[in-house]
């Protein structure tokens, strides 16, 4: 019997071909680069979707979206090649050092305007922008004029950073219980940030690889576990565009395997405790 | 340093005491508040941090918490509660009575790791 052969051999892999697709189409939709050594990731995170929209394959769904605009296909499969892991105070030491210096710093230089602007960039769910919400109250600033911009390219994360609701596997991660209880509420199985936090956050579509400039300026920017999935020009040219979005003594902080070495020299590394956040180089006449 | 964990579930002082282990923790294991107020009082040093379940037999987390916060010689024991109870009041009688962190099961490895490095429990 000929299926016989086929099903033994199990699910069928996705040809060389198909994966030079893949690898084409998700860079020019996200700038994300899979390289040759990322098959395995294809296969896990694109195997269930192929189950749930009813495909034999991995090469059948590429060939669906060689064919066809199904937008509603194309998004699903971009937002499972997408990494959107984040969580509450992520890497800690970042917040230590806006907490005790950087913040300190710019309340000083900012008193007369009462005003700090925030952008966090690639803010998958919001726990970034929540974490800074929190952390600006618990500092006394809830009644200065605070905006904390996040922008994805992910509407369905920003959809959730929106809500702000989570679920407890996620409020379980890096979020200190005495925050828990005085910032959230309880909704069913979920967990909702406070009103009062909510209107410190705006979250906003964004593809960083397009212009920012309708964005202003920030005193400080986080584009944190982001740039690593790029390759260097699309690096530049986002550094490049964060650099036009910052106030001129204004910070940077990228993640902890992140740098703007060897790709921006305009930026100037700034060692704060235990984090490294940068700042644009003082243009000599 | 040296840890506690307190949980009437063998399983989940196991999955526990693994975890504490690969952080490089001496790890002793008692089933109720009762035992384990026991064997820290007898304790000639006392330990760095307590795991604890809400529900058990004989004594239950939360009088554990409290027994130990009334106790000159365990006020920087670090506790951190590990319980299935979810709801805000509970952990807001949890941090009154003394406890540093609440983990609400089922949590990761990655949970309980996460928490102990922001009470600076863990590298
Ligand atoms: C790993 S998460 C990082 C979240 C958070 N910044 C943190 O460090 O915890 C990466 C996020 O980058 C977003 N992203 C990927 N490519 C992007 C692009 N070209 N423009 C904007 N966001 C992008 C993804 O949607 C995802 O939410």
């Amino acid at each position: 019997m000929t299926g016989t052969t086929a099903e033994r051999r199990g699910p069928e892999e996705i040809t060389g071909e198909n994966f030079v697709f893949l690898q084409r189409w998700v860079h020019q939709e996200t700038g994300i680069v899979l390289d040759d050594g990322k098959r395995y990731l294809v296969d896990a995170r694109l195997t269930p979707l192929v189950r749930d929209e009813g495909l034999q394959s991995l090469n059948e769904l590429c060939n669906l979206l060689r064919a066809t605009r199904a937008p509603h296909l194309n998004r699903k499969v971009l937002e499972a090649m997408t990494t959107n892991e984040t969580l509450f105070f992520r890497d800690l030491a970042p917040f230590d050092a806006l907490r005790e210096t950087i913040i300190p710093e710019l309340v000083e230089r900012n008193r007369a305007i009462r005003a700090l602007r925030f952008w966090s960039a690639a803010a998958s769910s919001g726990q970034e922008a929540y974490s800074l919400a929190m952390m600006l109250v618990e500092m006394g600033l809830g009644d200065w004029n605070i905006r904390i911009h996040g922008t994805d390219l992910s509407e369905q994360m920003l959809e959730r950073a929106r809500a702000g609701q989570y679920l407890q596997i996620e409020v379980n991660r890096g979020l200190p219980a005495r925050y828990l209880v005085k910032y959230f509420e309880r909704e069913g199985l979920e967990w909702r940030v406070q009103e009062r936090l909510r209107r410190m956050v705006r979250f906003e579509r964004r593809d960083l690889r397009e212009p920012m400039a309708s964005l202003g300026t920030f005193d400080v920017v986080l584009c944190r576990n982001v740039l690593i999935y790029f390759d260097v020009e699309t690096k530049k040219r986002i550094l490049g565009q964060i650099r036009s979005r910052m106030e001129p003594r204004g910070y940077l902080l990228l993640g902890a395997a992140e740098t703007t070495f060897g790709l921006d020299n305009r930026f100037e590394r700034k060692p704060v405790g235990g984090a490294v956040f940068y700042q644009i180089r003082e243009q000599c006449e | 340093m040296r840890a506690m964990v307190v949980d009437d579930s063998r399983a989940m002082r196991l999955i526990l005491r693994k975890t504490l282990d690969e952080l490089g923790y001496e790890v002793s294991q008692a089933a109720n508040g009762r035992e384990a107020l026991e064997l820290l009082e007898r304790d000639p040093e006392p330990v760095g941090l307590v795991l604890v379940d809400w529900n058990m037999p004989e004594m239950n987390g939360i009088e554990l918490v409290r027994r130990m916060r009334a106790h000159p010689r365990f006020t920087s024991v670090r506790l951190v509660m590990v319980t299935t109870e979810t709801q805000t009041e509970q952990m807001v009688e949890a941090l009154e009575a003394g406890a540093d962190e609440y983990i609400m099961k089922p949590f990761t490895s990655e949970v309980i790791v996460e928490k102990l490095r922001m009470l600076g429990l863990a590298a």
